[in-house]
């Protein structure tokens, strides 16, 4: 039997606020222990919940960058459990008016666009920590994170494969940073993903029992747990196992997921409105300052990408991954006073040469050793014919490693491509002088002797002649 | 001495014939003598009391004048007051000592009040007999076998005792009203969202309001000028011009429309109660008030309606007390779940677990909708009812309680009995609106009787207006147990 994956995400972002979503406490990562758990986020007895308007004006920005319904009235509701590290004993969080609903996200799988549909995103305050490994025979409880702002952004089940998941998580990943309401530090936490996953017999309109994996914190790990789900499920299933509705933990060392809690064991809530806020009523100016606030958005710069430079949907794509990138691009472009074909050239090494020594030494575009300006320094001698591709590619290396600017190495090095007709000219006729036998063997018909003659020319220039330009010379020279 | 009030204690400070210390100590020492016998107070903290005093003496030395400045006030044990240990009656917070101010506390230290000491109260304020703290029951000064009302029941003993001039308190269901009545002096409600609820420890937090109680309305709207004001830190507080509430005591009732609602007067009602607040409507028709009948069709429903959010609001609100930060942790478990359990059952006593489990069931999946969201919908009835009313009236008027005090154990066995000891004053809360009690009499056996005022929303003004009046005209707020009369001591005469 054929199956279908199902996959619906829910993703936990922090938000980029200074303090926390109902307390004035800071939200950096890091600090000692409880250093930053006020009165309030203790939850001392009387102490009551005030609202941070940064964190509704990140949930607006989301929003509109999603294209979906801002909610003009927020309620925040209580969802009561007991932990030692939900210091209330519950969470204030949204359930039944939320600030986002019903949006959507393009994603891009093997070339092909997909619309993912984003049901809904709401705000609610993060928990502690607890840690279990510090203390022999005892939990310790961090509560510096407890009320740190987060976005909960929920998917419907649209996603058909890991990798469309990835491709979902990736493309949402870069829209928050994207837009600045999240560090999308996964590392830290800051960016956290349960994927929800069934299967069905492909071509069955109901959806099968889906388990939720919890916490994924990885791009890696979300495609090795679900793909591990989806394995699992088909054999319980053809096994003749019925799946039950459960939630689980993936564990990165064993590639496996295995049961946290069941159905069974699922809490009630017992949600009702946190009667210590108002309702929030958002107004239309506040709502349109953070329009105005948004940026160009990714997929807007793709589109204008590929209008405005004739770059390929693919190169568009890749230079809108994240803001950094497309930044990175427009520097260099603007350094550069270039016209399509620049950005061509400017997109080609950024995705190429740029794109894959910083991915070799894990840096982002913002971290690159070669600045903008740097680069299009370099693209200037490739357009100019100053360089072949083999010489930019020995300055591109030591402009890495620090040496200094594209025009100082070929300078230094000597790099310069050879553009002098003349002597170019005289080496040939040194070469095809030396060579005879090359030259006979090209007249008896050996195409291979002419690039011998090529190869040879090559290395009386050290390599600074240009390619082209030697072949035209040694084909009139062999004709003539 | 024991017996001026705040205006004119702080006519004797001012005029430096008497000193905060002195004032305090003369409090304290009233307090240490009668304490034994009523246990209105939790905590007397003797250094830490003369310290704010010797505090507000220096601020008196330097020329600082302000309206309550060096008068001693006691305080529910329901705010935080920093340094102080804070209880709320409950074995849960026994060893409790608050690391803050609440507001209401900082807007009292600011203005130059002396704290006398905590006052003792039904446990997490959920009680109307006093009889659920966990320090013991305090004792009625009317008569020591009678209940002092709840959940404020400290508060309103100590006033009523003359241990203190004068108290905070707070009133979810009646418990500023109530007890007030059930001992003999005036205490306000005010407007859900005129005093802060920030440091207060929460019972149902869209319910609870803290206020005064004194002998007196004047007292009372002295009191009040203090304590009410918007704070930042509670979201559910209001932003209001800043209120003179004194300001309108002496107008006079000429034309002043009284409504009656049937609902009040109606079976329940005990007749001493009925005859002492009969008396009253007499008193205010000479002032030269008008009385309308009119109704408040959904009253009825208000006890059940409280008795379905309040629980529901505290189950989530007393989650907080789990053991693991402060508090009660007990001594013995296995693991967590046995921690919380075996903690929460020492920690809580009869009552407060009787309403975390209605609260947990109202709002458990299936019967939210049943109990929850159907009591929300009448609590707007309820408060459109008042509204209703309030285009045919000024103020209202009723009794607070059905009856005087009880005595210890008539109701405790009875949680409905002892809940309608608060049917008058419970629909006040659930609509927001402002309520007062005032004494209007005694029963047979000396136990007072108090009348209820209740105003439309943002009139305490007009409230403490209508309660001076009478009391301009009635003695009964000036009387004192007989048997707690002392002799101020030669010095202070």
């Amino acid at each position: 039997m054929k199956w279908e994956t199902v996959i619906g995400l829910e993703v936990h972002t922090q938000l980029t606020t200074q303090s926390k979503i109902f307390s004035g406490s800071s939200t950096a990562f890091g600090a000692a222990p409880n250093t930053q758990a006020s009165a309030v986020d203790i939850a001392l007895p009387g102490v009551l919940p005030v609202l941070n308007k940064g964190a509704i004006e990140r949930g607006i920005k989301f929003g509109l960058a999603i294209g979906a319904t801002v909610n003009r009235v927020n309620v925040f509701d209580r969802k009561n459990y007991f932990y030692p590290d939900l210091p209330k004993g519950y969470q204030i969080s949204q359930l039944a008016k939320p600030i986002v609903e019903h949006g959507a996200l393009k994603i891009h799988v093997d070339g092909e666009e997909k619309t993912i549909r984003i049901t809904r995103a709401h705000l609610e305050e993060d928990a502690g920590k607890s840690l279990h490994e510090d203390f022999h025979g005892m939990t310790g409880i961090d509560l510096n994170r407890a009320g740190t702002p987060l976005l909960e952004i929920v998917s419907e089940p649209d996603m058909r494969s890991a990798r469309e998941a990835v491709a979902y998580a990736k493309a949402l990943h870069n829209l928050v940073t994207w837009i600045g309401i999240c560090d999308g530090n996964m590392q830290e936490g800051s960016f956290r993903v349960d994927a929800n996953v069934s299967v069905r017999p492909l071509g069955q309109a109901e959806f099968g029992t889906r388990r939720e994996i919890k916490n994924l914190n990885s791009f890696r790990f979300l495609e090795q747990a679900i793909d591990f789900e989806v394995r699992w499920q088909i054999e319980q299933i053809e096994d003749g196992h019925k799946i039950q509705q459960a939630t689980v933990l993936f564990d990165p060392d064993t590639g496996e997921t295995r049961m946290m809690r069941s159905k069974e064991e699922a809490h009630d809530y017992r949600y009702f409105p946190d009667p210590d806020l108002l309702p929030v009523k958002l107004d239309e100016a506040l709502i349109e300052e953070m329009r105005a606030e948004l940026p160009e958005l990714p997929q807007q710069k793709e589109a204008r990408y590929q209008q405005d430079y004739g770059l390929s949907a693919y190169d568009a794509g890749l230079l809108t991954q994240s803001l950094a990138q497309a930044n990175y691009f427009e520097a260099a472009l603007k350094a550069l006073g270039a016209d399509a074909a620049g950005a061509k050239l400017a997109a080609n090494w950024m995705n190429g040469e740029l794109a894959s020594s910083l991915n070799k030494a894990e840096l982002d575009f913002t971290q690159s050793p070669i600045s903008p300006a740097a680069l299009a320094g370099l693209l200037k001698r490739i357009a100019d014919n100053t360089l072949s591709n083999k010489l930019a590619k020995e300055v591109f290396a030591a402009m890495w490693a620090g040496e200094g600017e594209a025009d100082a190495i070929i300078e230094a090095r000597g790099l310069k491509q050879m553009s002098d007709t003349g002597e170019i000219e005289r080496i040939v006729d040194d070469v095809l002088a030396a060579n005879q036998k090359s030259v006979e063997e090209f007249r008896a018909g050996k195409d291979k002797a002419f690039n011998a003659l090529v190869g040879q020319v090559m290395k009386a220039t050290k390599g600074k002649a240009n390619p082209a330009q030697v072949n035209e010379i040694l084909k009139r020279k062999l004709a003539g | 001495m024991i017996n001026s009030s705040l205006k004119q204690l702080a006519a004797l400070l001012a005029a430096k014939r008497i000193s905060s210390t002195e004032l305090a100590t003369l409090f304290l020492d009233r307090i240490e003598q009668l304490n034994p016998r009523l246990n209105a107070f939790i905590t007397i903290d003797r250094d830490r009391t003369l310290a704010e005093a010797r505090t507000a003496d220096a601020r008196l030395a330097a020329g600082e004048s302000a309206p309550l400045l060096g008068v001693p006030v006691a305080h529910k044990d329901i705010f935080c007051a920093d340094g102080w240990r804070t209880t709320c009656a409950s074995k849960m917070l026994a060893n409790f000592t608050a690391p803050y101010d609440a507001t209401v506390i900082a807007r009292f230290k600011a203005a130059g009040t002396v704290s006398l000491g905590k006052t003792n109260m039904d446990e997490f304020a959920m009680g109307s007999s006093n009889e659920t703290s966990f320090f013991g029951p305090v004792k009625n000064p009317w008569s020591e076998t009678a209940v002092p009302g709840g959940s404020s029941g400290g508060s309103a003993a100590a006033v009523a005792a003359r241990m203190a001039p004068a108290a905070t308190g707070t009133d979810t269901g009646g418990s500023i009203r109530q007890p007030a009545a059930l001992c003999g002096i005036s205490g306000l409600k005010p407007t859900y969202g005129v005093c802060s609820r920030y440091g207060m420890i929460a019972f149902a937090s869209s319910l609870d309001q803290a206020g005064p109680m004194a002998p007196s309305a004047e007292d009372c709207a002295l009191l009040l000028n203090v304590m009410a004001g918007y704070d930042e830190r509670d979201s559910t507080s209001l932003q209001r011009e800043t209120e003179d509430y004194s300001r309108d005591l002496d107008q006079p009732l000429a034309g002043l429309k009284i409504g009656l609602p049937r609902e009040f007067f109606a079976e329940g009602l005990s007749a001493e109660v009925a005859q002492a607040v009969e008396a009253a409507i007499a008193e205010y028709r000479k002032l030269g008030a008008e009385t309308v009948e009119v109704s408040l069709p959904n009253m009825g429903l208000s006890v059940p309606v409280y008795y379905v959010l309040a629980p529901a609001e505290a189950s989530s609100n007393l989650s907080r007390f789990d053991g693991v930060r402060y508090g009660h942790r007990t001594s013995d478990y296995k693991d967590l779940l046995d921690m919380y359990e075996k903690t929460r059952a020492e920690g809580f006593g009869a009552e407060v677990k009787r309403r975390i489990m209605i609260g947990a069931y109202v709002l458990s999946h299936g019967y939210y909708d049943a109990y929850y969201l159907q009591a929300q919908r009448i609590r707007r009835l309820i408060a459109a009812d008042f509204a209703a009313a309030f285009k045919q009236c000024d103020v209202i008027l009723g009794p607070t309680a059905p009856t005087p005090a009880f005595d210890f154990g008539e109701k405790a066995a009875d949680p409905v009995a002892m809940y309608l000891s608060d049917i008058y004053t419970i629909a006040v809360n659930l609509a927001g609106l402002p309520g007062m009690s005032v004494p209007c009499g005694f029963s047979g056996n000396g136990r007072p009787i108090g009348l209820q005022l209740i105003g439309d929303l943002f009139a305490e003004a007009k409230l403490l207006n209508v309660a001076h009046q009478y009391q301009l005209n009635t003695d009964w707020h000036t009387r004192m147990p007989e048997a707690l009369v002392v002799e101020a001591p030669e010095a202070l005469k």
